[in-house]
């Protein structure tokens, strides 16, 4: 399937590009552009993003596969990261991750089959003195418990 | 106690009252004077860089070539990707223009025309917070071209936000003008520094969100007033970020070279059910961890910490009680080094996988003592033989945890099994002869 930038976010690629002296740097911006238009980052943006940068899909695809947050599939409508690193991890996180694996039946990297979550255990993400904490797509949830993992759950599932 | 970094003024995120408690006043004063006198001035005040090494600030700054026809960069470290720290998104989120004016000082003392701030990319909230005060500050003209008209000056500089992306090997400085060049995070081989071929291959400093935020205040009262604070040898506040087993988790703003003990027992308040502390790590999970009988009378500073084996870091400590499962703890340890780092040294990639891979042999309480050795021996040979320094951030809490808990360790091993061949130690690094030289 053919992937072109909308208008609007061609305009937001130019804004990106004028930050650096050299085209090709604005890469990771772009890519984010086109994970929010896309929702993950296919063969045919990979394709588009070099062509509007003017450099090869290798160096694209490079990028893409370095960086945690470029999904390289599509994710749920919303993605939950759970941190499990030390501080989180002394305050409860795997009994949060586990919980979250054994409600919704899946396994890390998974998506839920109505697409509607995917889950992620990911390395520290600057929770440490709220502890544990779960991401759900841009949002951090912090403090948490069972029930209050549970709550969110819930509010998300309606 | 006065707080410099993180003052208790309500609403000090707005630009308005950022002004009124005398913002951009600092900026002003450095504006009227030689971008050296500057860089005299942080000097004397002997700010040291609170991202990890505590390199200080004035010295990298003066490493900048003065006569050069390149552009030249400066780099803001928010990458904050170390476990256990969780102080520059407080500043992001609580006192952004002092960040800003600290970047207006230092990149005129470089003479920098254009700024980075490299912001990891989970932190979306903080990300939004900064580029609103960035805005707003250029809205009101105190950053990029308009400046010249606010101050009077021949200078400006222009500030870009650039948002990471999940790797945690961007916070090393040349992994991060790689990412910011939109390449892979890899680090680069040192020398040459990042002072003489950074950014595209121009002079470029790269220096931690905290650290920079310490520059106004440092101009405003004198370098004199900054040098009285806490430990001479590594004066100013820190920004201690108390995570784990503590009562109270958060960060606080106090002096450097408080005392461990005092950190976690009146300021943290103290461990959940008056348990034991196990063992702690200062400065973020790279960092050599101590025993909680080794704790005591230990200061918080680059020097102190030293003496004790151990290290500043970005003064995250983590506490862990009596009840901690401390092989579990440095198996999520190791598993962390083994996700981020980024392949490029053998030693690194290939060590970090063997490490978890004995340790997780631990946990399923398959190991032997010789597994321990084994540990140390895989560690010893990362160290030193890297690019950059996750080597040994990735070595030190693996040689270092089964080293000072040691009985701990054993207790958890049952079988003995004949190691192999033990394995000779070299430092790459340290070997500037050729290699037919190296025998022994």
């Amino acid at each position: 399937m053919e992937f072109k930038f909308t208008e609007e976010n061609i305009k937001k690629i130019e804004e990106a590009v004028k930050k650096y002296p050299v085209k090709k740097a604005a890469v990771m911006p772009v890519l984010y552009i086109a994970q929010e238009q896309n929702g993950w980052i296919s063969q045919e943006v990979i394709k588009e993003v070099a062509s509007i940068l003017e450099t090869t899909s290798e160096d694209v695809l490079g990028v893409v596969t370095f960086y945690t947050m470029y999904h390289q599939k599509p994710a749920g409508k919303y993605h939950l990261q759970v941190c499990t690193n030390v501080s989180c991890m002394l305050r409860g996180a795997y009994e949060i991750y586990d919980h979250v694996k054994d409600k919704l039946q899946i396994k890390n990297g998974d998506v839920t089959n109505d697409h509607l979550f995917s889950l992620e255990e990911v390395e520290c993400m600057g929770s440490c003195g709220t502890a544990p904490m779960i991401a759900v797509n841009e949002d951090f949830f912090e403090n948490l418990d069972v029930q209050k993992v549970d709550q969110i759950l819930e509010s998300l599932n309606k | 106690m006065e707080k410099i970094v993180l003052p208790d003024i309500k609403d000090l995120h707005l630009i308005d009252i950022y002004e009124q408690n005398g913002g951009y006043s600092a900026a002003k004063k450095a504006y009227s004077q030689t971008p050296d006198e500057i860089i005299d001035q942080v000097k004397k005040s002997g700010l040291r860089g609170r991202g990890g090494a505590a390199f200080y600030a004035g010295l990298k700054w003066s490493f900048m070539p003065k006569t050069t026809d390149k552009p030249k960069y400066l780099c803001i470290n928010g990458d904050e990707s170390e476990p256990g720290s969780f102080k520059d998104r407080q500043i992001f989120e609580f006192n952004p223009h002092q960040l800003i004016e600290g970047i207006l000082i230092t990149a005129y003392a470089i003479q920098a025309k254009i700024t980075y701030v490299y912001i990891r990319g989970e932190y979306h909230k903080w990300i939004k917070l900064f580029q609103k005060a960035l805005d707003d500050a250029y809205a009101r003209g105190y950053v990029g071209e308009k400046m010249k008209e606010k101050f009077g000056t021949d200078f400006f500089v222009d500030i870009y936000v650039h948002k990471g992306a999940g790797a945690y090997i961007c916070g090393e400085e040349s992994a991060l003008m790689n990412s910011i060049e939109g390449k892979r995070g890899y680090p680069r081989v040192k020398p040459p520094f990042p002072a003489q071929n950074g950014l595209w291959g121009n002079p470029t400093t790269i220096n931690n969100v905290e650290t920079i935020t310490n520059v106004p205040p440092i101009i405003n009262k004198g370098w004199d007033w900054f040098s009285k604070i806490g430990e001479p040898k590594h004066p100013g506040t820190l920004l201690y970020g108390i995570s784990g087993h503590v009562n109270k988790p958060g960060v606080y703003e106090l002096p450097s070279g408080m005392l461990l003990t005092d950190l976690i027992y009146n300021y943290a308040g103290g461990v959940p059910g008056n348990k034991k502390i196990l063992c702690i790590i200062p400065g973020g999970s790279s960092m050599p961890p101590l025993r909680g009988d080794q704790i005591e009378g230990v200061k918080m500073d680059a020097e102190s910490l030293k003496a004790v084996g151990t290290s500043i870091g970005t003064a995250g400590i983590m506490v862990m009680d009596e009840d901690t499962d401390l092989v579990k703890v440095l198996t999520r340890i190791a598993k962390f080094y083994y996700h981020e780092s980024c392949g490029q040294c053998t030693p690194c990639r290939e060590g970090t996988g063997w490490m978890l891979k004995i340790l997780n042999r631990l946990v399923a309480g398959e190991g032997s003592t010789h597994d321990l050795d084994l540990l140390i021996s895989v560690a010893s040979n990362i160290e030193g033989n890297t690019i950059c320094a996750l080597g040994e951030a990735a070595a030190w809490p693996v040689r270092y945890m089964v080293t000072r808990f040691r009985d701990y360790f054993e207790q958890r091993v049952k079988k003995e099994v004949a190691l192999p061949v033990p394995n000779k130690v070299h430092s790459m690094r340290h070997t500037a002869f050729p290699l037919a030289e190296i025998k022994e």
